[in-house]
């Protein structure tokens, strides 16, 4: 008897059969063009900036010896032992280490908490301030960091926030910088925290907790030595989630770090790329950040075991007896109440009101109130005021057609591509290509949004390998591609999740009746699929409609987005029109949220 | 109606070697049982007759057409065999009514129209579940979903039918009734059937041919009365039978005339006749004595040939009685038909015939004397 590993005799027959069992089977073939994709997608744009950050370009002829496309180590040299290293490396990094670290301080314990009351406390109305509890981080980070400046802005920025304007004198470190960014990250990152944590507790049954009380533990002995032990894991993947996350953040640092010179790796990181033109410092920095990003991610999964971190620990339904809070129930409420209207309904007050204000900081008396910044005329006689409203301003009505487009267009692809993805996982499970398109996959969420973008950038600027690969620079396709991409891992994960639902059995029983590979998808897969497509889509719509790191540094003035117009009318001291494009994203987003609850989407699984 | 060959068949997963040089015929219009406990390679089996496993070695002929040749790597599709399986799962789509999922598979074959709605109705009218046609599987207790999945089936007429543990969802009493479907079924449409249980019963009541699959290698095939008077090894003996057969320890040894058995129910002698040709060890070896419970009878008076024993325990069960008996320091259980009682320690007397015992030899666990 042979093993299986034995040599059969080699015969033409056979090999002929080996060929067309291996290419007439479309299963094969899908397997094949999509890993053929996925290393297209993401290992070479990847090993091109690689090969950027060591091969010379134009603007370095200058400084450097040698011809374009010499292989040279300037950058590198640039960035990691030069008379600059103090200003492009040390500082950025400190600054993107010392913000993340503190954001995450605060921020964990915040969401922890929260988790905690939502899932385990006798708190009165828990179903519907649950509810509340996650509209913050619907919010996009980016849109806080405006309500931030609408409230701080000082003289530095021209125009007065809120604060300034009632006579407070701001001072620059509360208005910009490490504290205002940390703070505001604190706003969006808590719900990482927040959801993991709770999904954890939801998990753990309350059975283990009484069976500690039943032995005659108390409230705070059965906290410590049970609950806090079985939520660990979860509170130390979302420590390294956030501090991945905000060391990884472009648009709030840029937002509020920018105008007082404080840079983080990001921001700087970008300055690079964009900027003054010596590009492949910028790639050396982006593969700096990508390490320390997926560095912790990669260490905390070690630690912590599987892929926790990333999915919702989505818990049984197990049993819940409510912890009663006692005499603390009054307090609690005040800090959930006080949360909820640092987070949500200051920020949004502060916003919506500046976008019809006259003059910032010049408080909110009906003559300084206007709605000039969403439908005024231009005014040719007043020299300072350069746009119309946004609704007639041409620049609007093209962003928010960019805007609905990408979005649209991207999530249906990103939707599609997670589905067939996540075919191939789920179908691939315990097989090497199951496993490779896994791994591939997990890839983008490794990187930070504004380095996975400069590699999109790196790879796509020119032409490469002879034309095959096209620049796509300032085209809408490479702004679809890159947030297509970038949500591979979460469209995927839903998508192997929605595919693991489908038994193998049901498609089993049509290849038995005589239907072919398309044939099963077309009337098993497809209509079987379909409700996890719609709420996997509407997910991806969100995160994509509200997107900014990942997309700043492709932007071109043709296919500039909302988000993006908001943040560049802020950057030129056009701050109600900014708010009032950010409300308007905010709509947006409501809007699609209320859509993705109607089809079951639970919006705790979209990070971003 | 075909003929299933399987030759030298060998499926790895991985290193594990699930099925090991498996070779099977299966005669046409058998009901032929696989029968084994669980992990033994019995749906590996299954799958691998259906296509939807490829075996790394071996061949196998429908109807004397190649169907599957791992040296040449040729694999039939799973479609173009001519047959149908049956999961354990039912893997009803819980997208379509019960008519579109038996209706599938014609359409696929491009029937017309009329054509699939007859020949839908006409096995559902087989499975007698054609007032659901409209229903969604969800829609149906677990017995109907049972008939749907053996409708869609046999809708499209297959040559062979193959079934994996169909019965194993349902409760005791529908599943005594699927029994009898099953039978008639096989009956009425002439088709081989492929049949996969771990339930003994399952397999003596219902094939006309029984597998028995040992850890992926087919240890006996038999019809379902040789296979019970005659089980070929220790193992296939254990298995098969409930209540469990009886096993005494004893010695023997090889005679002129035959061989000669000793064990705590007396000595016994069997001409050659009775043995199997399984080779028998030189002088005195350590034997088994299987008995089936049935065997053995109680009676309460003394006779002459009867064997003494104590009564240790009766379990009176209505339509039969177990009695646990002590007889020469051994246990050994009896069934009795009919609501007898006996008392605790009574003293009893078996009428027993050795011409029905299986003797085992110890050490290699083969039998070596039939049960005649
Ligand atoms: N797809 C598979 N991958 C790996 N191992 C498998 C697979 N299917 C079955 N096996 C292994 O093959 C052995 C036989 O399985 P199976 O044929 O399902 O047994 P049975 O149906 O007799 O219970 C088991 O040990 C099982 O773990
Ligand atoms: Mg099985």
């Amino acid at each position: 008897m042979s093993r299986q590993g034995t040599r059969k005799p080699l015969s033409l027959k056979r090999l002929k059969n080996q060929f067309f069992n291996l290419v007439g089977n479309p299963f094969n073939m899908v397997v094949f063009i999509s890993l053929v994709a996925l290393v297209a997608l993401i290992v070479l744009p990847l090993l091109q900036m690689l090969k950027e950050t060591v091969t010379l370009s134009r603007s370095e002829l200058r400084r450097v010896d040698g011809q374009v496309g010499d292989f040279t180590l300037y950058y590198w040299k640039y960035l990691l032992s030069s008379q600059m290293t103090g200003a492009v490396l040390w500082q950025p990094l400190s600054h993107s280490l010392v913000t993340g670290f503190f954001t995450a301080l605060i921020s964990v314990p915040l969401g922890s908490i929260l988790a905690w009351m939502m899932v385990r406390s006798d708190l009165p109305h828990k179903k519907a301030i649950s509810m509340l509890v996650i509209i913050p981080y619907m919010i996009p980070s980016w849109t806080k960091a405006l309500s931030w400046l609408a409230i701080f802005r000082n003289q530095r920025s021209g125009a007065l926030g809120l604060l300034a304007g009632m006579g407070v004198a701001v001072p620059d470190f509360v208005a910009y910088g490490p504290i205002a960014i940390v703070l505001v990250m604190t706003l969006h990152y808590y719900a990482f925290s927040y959801i993991m944590v709770s999904g954890s507790l939801r998990s753990v049954n309350s059975e283990l907790e009484e069976m500690a009380e039943i032995q005659g533990a108390n409230k705070r002995q059965i906290l410590k030595s049970i609950t806090l032990p079985l939520v660990l894991p979860a509170v130390l993947s979302a420590t390294i989630m956030t501090l991945s996350k905000s060391i990884g953040s472009y648009g709030v640092a840029a937002n509020l770090g920018n105008r007082i010179g404080y840079f983080t790796l990001a921001t700087k990181m970008k300055e690079f790329i964009n900027g003054t033109g010596n590009t492949g410092v910028g790639y050396a920095m982006s593969l700096l950040l990508i390490l320390l990003a997926s560095g912790t991610i990669i260490a905390n999964q070690r630690m912590v075991g599987t892929r926790k971190s990333y999915e919702t620990m989505g818990g049984k339904g197990t049993r819940h007896s409510p912890i009663p809070l006692g005499k603390a129930k009054t307090p609690l409420m005040g800090f959930i109440v006080l949360f909820l209207f640092v987070a949500m309904v200051i920020p949004m007050f502060v916003l919506v009101m500046e976008s019809f204000q006259v003059t910032t900081g010049g408080g909110y008396g009906l003559n300084n109130l206007t709605l000039y910044n969403y439908i005024g005329v231009r005014d040719f006689a007043n020299q300072n005021i350069h746009y119309p409203g946004i609704f007639r301003n041409p620049e609007f009505s093209k962003a928010l057609w960019n805007t609905v487009k990408l979005t649209v267009v991207a999530s249906i692809l990103t939707a599609f591509s997670g589905q067939f993805l996540g075919y191939i996982s789920s179908r691939g499970r315990g097989r090497w290509f199951g496993k490779v398109t896994e791994q591939l996959v997990f890839v983008p969420y490794l990187m930070p949004g504004v380095a996975f973008s400069a590699i999109y950038f790196a790879m796509f600027s020119q032409p490469h390998l002879g034309g095959l690969i096209p620049s796509l620079y300032g085209t809408f396709a490479l702004i679809v591609l890159v947030s297509v991409v970038k949500h591979f891992p979460f469209a995927s994960r839903a998508g192997t999740a929605n595919m693991l639902q489908i038994g193998v059995e049901l498609e089993e029983a049509a290849d038995l009746a005589g239907a072919s590979f398309w044939r099963r998808m077309r009337s098993i897969i497809i209509p079987l699929a379909k409700q996890g497509f719609i709420s996997g889509f509407m997910l991806v719509f969100i995160s994509i409609a509200k997107e900014l790191d990942l997309i700043v540094i492709l932007m071109t003035p043709n296919n500039r987005t909302l988000s993006y117009l908001a943040f560049t009318y802020s950057k030129d001291g056009m701050a109600q029109m900014a708010d009032a494009i950010s409300i308007c994203v905010l709509l947006f987003i409501l809007v699609c949220y209320r859509i993705a609850n109607h089809f079951g989407a639970d919006i705790g699984k979209s990070w971003g | 109606m075909s003929r299933i060959e399987l030759i030298h068949i060998d499926k790895y997963f991985g290193d594990n070697h699930v099925l090991k040089d498996l070779n099977l015929t299966i005669e046409d219009g058998d009901f032929m049982t696989l029968l084994g406990p669980s992990g033994c390679g019995k749906t590996t089996t299954l799958r691998v007759i259906s296509g939807l496993e490829k075996p790394q070695n071996g061949r196998l002929l429908i109807d004397g057409h190649e169907v599957i040749n791992a040296d040449t790597a040729y694999f039939e599709e799973p479609g173009k065999r001519g047959l149908n399986l049956v999961f354990q799962s039912y893997a009803l789509w819980p997208h379509m009514t019960v008519y579109d999922n038996v209706a599938f598979g014609l359409k696929i074959r491009k029937l017309h129209h009329a054509e699939v709605e007859e020949q839908v109705m006409k096995s559902l009218t087989l499975m007698r579940i054609q007032e659901l046609s409209k229903r969604y599987p969800n829609e149906l207790s677990g017995g109907q979903q049972q008939r749907v999945a053996i409708a869609r089936a046999i809708a499209s007429n297959p040559k062979l039918l193959l079934l994996d543990e169909p019965l194993s969802n349902l409760d005791a009493k529908l599943r005594i009734d699927m029994r009898a479907e099953l039978k008639r079924l096989h009956r009425d449409m002439g088709t081989t059937i492929i049949y996969v249980t771990h339930d003994q019963v399952e397999a003596l009541t219902m094939s006309t041919r029984i597998a028995l699959f040992k850890a992926g290698v087919l240890s006996q095939v038999d019809t379902p009365m040789a296979l019970y008077m005659n089980p070929i090894d220790l193992t296939a003996a254990d298995f098969i039978g409930n209540p469990r057969i009886n096993f005494l320890h004893g010695t023997a040894h090889a005679e002129s005339a035959g061989l000669s058995a000793t064990c705590g129910l007396g000595t016994f002698a069997y001409k050659k006749s009775h043995l199997t040709g399984e080779e028998i060890p030189k002088g005195e070896f350590s034997c088994v004595f299987g008995i089936r419970p049935e065997q053995v009878l109680i009676e309460t008076q003394p006779e002459e040939g009867l064997v003494e024993a104590d009564v240790y325990a009766s379990q009176p069960a209505g339509s039969e009685t177990l009695v646990t008996l002590i007889a020469g320091k051994q246990e050994l259980l009896s069934k009795q038909l009919g609501l007898i009682d006996y008392e605790m320690n009574q003293k009893v007397y078996l009428r027993l015939n050795p011409d029905k015992f299986n003797i085992y030899n110890k050490e290699t666990g083969n039998l070596i004397k039939y049960a005649v």
